[in-house]
């Protein structure tokens, strides 16, 4: 039963090697891309950075929660392009994959400004590797979040108070308090119509008035992800 | 350490805990019942004798395993299904008369939970008892939780993810003294319900010693055939069917009986009981040394579940700073099949409820991995994980941001205010 081909790992190899759910026996659908960027892992930060090698860092996630997604960029005053940008995860396999093309895609051609990079979609990350499970969408959004916290402490770092976004949060559900990003997180762990929203946050239950742009924003948000 | 492309691959299957292959004897004895007796077990001809005649033989073979009666085995789809048959079955019969309120644990499987929560709906209340640090659940907890209008106690024989063997006939021989004292029939309820599923084919079975009224096992976790099971039912308790129709499995199970699985499952259940003690003591001994070196070769691992009381071919451990799905991905890699309590793994991205039950923080249950030794595990299989589990932690610690501590505690863990929208973890917004 050995497979003497496994040494070294090829593309090939990964191919075949589908993952299957243990406990529910569905396949994931990872795809060669996602595979070789899980196993070939790009603009990894192995060493302790030098004191000038970056310019910012940006942390998010929490051990707790399964995921923590450390980024740290090198940015050309001049053009403003990334030239360098460098991780380090714990998560899981698609958050690893995500990740490394994430990083491909903002430091490939002499890098994106970061204007450009600040673009990238989790939908974008998504075309790029050719898919992921629907509901492991949640871990490659850290990557472009942990990008938007490295941006706005450099940003901070050289003064440029007033380009610094934070992505503010809004209250749908006065009486819940429960914010348009709540709303966003549930929709990426499957809430995708009105009925399971409501089972996981109980939004708009004791306020039916918020239930218009509670649908509004579950349409938006599986736009964003799911593009459907 | 070799490095990783050093190691060649060679198929390792350490997931007997999720489904065990079916043993030859098994599938020979079943053909037959596919092609030749494939009569329905109803009529009255010979080929459905042939098939009624294998019915009655397989009910009397377990029966005798169980030290039951053949007419308390009633055959079903699976565990699943057998352990809802006992849930709503004694709720469905008894709760208008004697009550709404069962009494289970907070690491119960899901097939027990959840018929729970659709219990809930129905008026039930219920409790979970809490475990210790080792996945026990408590005689006096339990005792301590009954009422007189609790009509079911179902607490599972052996814990799935970690393990830990529960106090079953203990239980059981408190639930009698709580129904002698409170002027209780032995036929009045409350019942106790155990899933045996996981403890089938390595502990005792005998009901009147585990002083049980219902008990599910399986086929698929004993190298039977998958999707049948059975429940045995003590003779003069009554359910309400799940499944109603022809009549079947004394009014209790309609449809066909599913004979040649029935065979099978009952042909696995007396193989797996002949080789009991031999087997038990074979993988309890590889078990032991794979955790012995793990715990030589790999930093910074922790022990889920009781250290003596558990399974014989459970493993399950906690690697800190590393994520579960990650480690499956690359040992699968290396033809090693292992799970993970991680929430990525759980299509609710929930992390094990077992690993938080037992008070250990979030990380320990991301960074949980089960192995669960069988049949054809062999010494060469246990060398060949050791040989791929410490550089892949490696490599997974090189790219882990994290460094976390051997003492964790929830409590800490659950303060922290460093979640992607500062909030508490998705899994905690019910």
């Amino acid at each position: 039963m050995e497979d003497t081909n496994a040494k070294p790992l090829t593309t090939s190899d990964m191919q075949t090697a589908d993952v299957v759910n243990p406990h529910t026996k569905q396949k994931w659908a990872y795809s060669p891309i996602v595979k070789e960027h899980f196993f070939h892992p790009k603009n990894l930060l192995l060493e302790e950075p030098a004191p000038d090698q970056f310019d910012a860092r940006g942390t998010v996630g929490s051990p707790a929660c399964g995921d923590v997604m450390d980024i740290w960029i090198k940015v050309d005053p001049a053009t403003e392009r990334v030239v360098d940008l460098k991780w380090k995860t714990f998560g899981c396999g698609s958050a690893i994959a995500a990740t490394s093309m994430f990083s491909v895609m903002v430091t490939e051609n002499d890098g994106l400004t970061l204007t450009d990079a600040l673009k990238i979609k989790p939908q974008d990350i998504m075309e790029r590797l050719g898919g992921l499970p629907n509901r492991k969408i949640h871990c490659s959004v850290l990557a472009d979040k942990a990008f938007r916290k490295a941006v706005n402490n450099y940003f901070h770092a050289v003064g440029k108070h007033d380009r610094v976004e934070v992505e503010g949060a809004r209250v749908i559900d006065a009486r819940m308090n429960i914010t348009d990003k709540d709303i966003e997180e549930a929709v990426l762990e499957g809430a995708l119509n009105l009925e399971d929203m409501q089972k996981k946050l109980k939004v708009g239950v004791g306020d039916p008035a918020a239930i218009p742009e509670i649908e509004q924003l579950i349409r938006f948000y599986k736009e964003k992800y799911f593009g459907a | 350490m070799k490095s990783l492309s050093e190691i060649e691959k060679r198929i390792v299957y350490l997931d007997h805990a999720a489904t065990t292959p079916t043993h030859p004897d098994v599938v020979a004895a079943m053909l037959p019942y596919f092609t030749d007796h494939f009569g329905n077990p109803s009529g009255l001809y010979e080929i459905s004798r042939d098939a009624s005649e294998a019915l009655s033989s397989a009910r009397e073979s377990i029966a005798q395993i169980l030290h039951s009666r053949p007419e308390e085995i009633i055959f079903t789809g699976g565990g699943t299904e057998s352990d809802n048959l006992a849930l709503f079955g004694i709720a469905r019969k008894y709760g208008a008369k004697w009550g709404k309120h069962i009494i289970t644990s907070q690491i119960e499987h899901h097939a027990v939970l959840l018929p729970t929560e659709v219990l809930k709906k129905e008026g039930f209340e219920i409790t979970e008892t809490t475990v210790n640090e080792h996945a026990e659940v408590s005689v006096e907890n339990i005792i301590a939780a009954l009422r007189p209008e609790t009509v079911l106690i179902s607490i599972m024989y052996a814990n799935n993810e970690v393990g830990t063997i529960e106090p079953i006939a203990e239980i059981g021989a408190a639930i009698q003294r709580w129904k002698k004292d409170n002027g209780r029939k032995p036929i009045d309820p409350p019942f106790l319900h155990t899933d045996a599923c996981q403890a089938a084919g390595a502990l005792n079975l005998n009901v009147d010693e585990l002083k049980v009224d219902l008990l599910t096992l399986n086929g698929s976790k004993i190298y039977g055939p998958k999707g049948v099971g059975i429940l045995y039912v003590r003779r003069g308790v009554q359910l309400v069917p799940l499944i109603v129709g022809g009549g079947q499995e004394n009014r209790l199970r309609s449809g066909t009986e599913n004979v040649p699985a029935i065979v099978g499952l009952a042909r696995a259940l007396e193989i797996a009981t002949e080789k009991r003690e031999t087997e038990n003591a074979r993988l309890a001994e590889l078990r032991n040394y794979l955790w012995a070196e793990i715990q030589v070769r790999v930093p910074k691992v922790i022990l889920n579940g009781h250290p003596t009381n558990r399974l014989p071919n459970n493993l399950n451990f906690t690697i800190l700073d590393i994520e579960g799905e990650a480690a499956l991905l690359y040992m699968d890699e290396f033809g090693i099949s292992l799970s993970t309590g991680s929430a990525c793994t759980s299509t609710s991205l929930d992390p094990s409820h077992v690993i938080l039950a037992m008070g250990k923080p979030y990380e320990y249950a991301h960074g949980s991995l089960r192995m669960t030794l069988g049949a054809s595990t062999t010494r060469e299989d246990i060398d060949h994980v050791l040989e791929v589990l410490p550089p892949v932690v490696a490599l997974l610690r090189s790219i882990s941001p994290l460094n976390l501590s051997m003492d964790q505690k929830q409590e800490n863990i659950a303060a922290h205010s460093a979640f992607v929208e500062d909030g508490v973890p998705h899994w905690m917004k019910k």
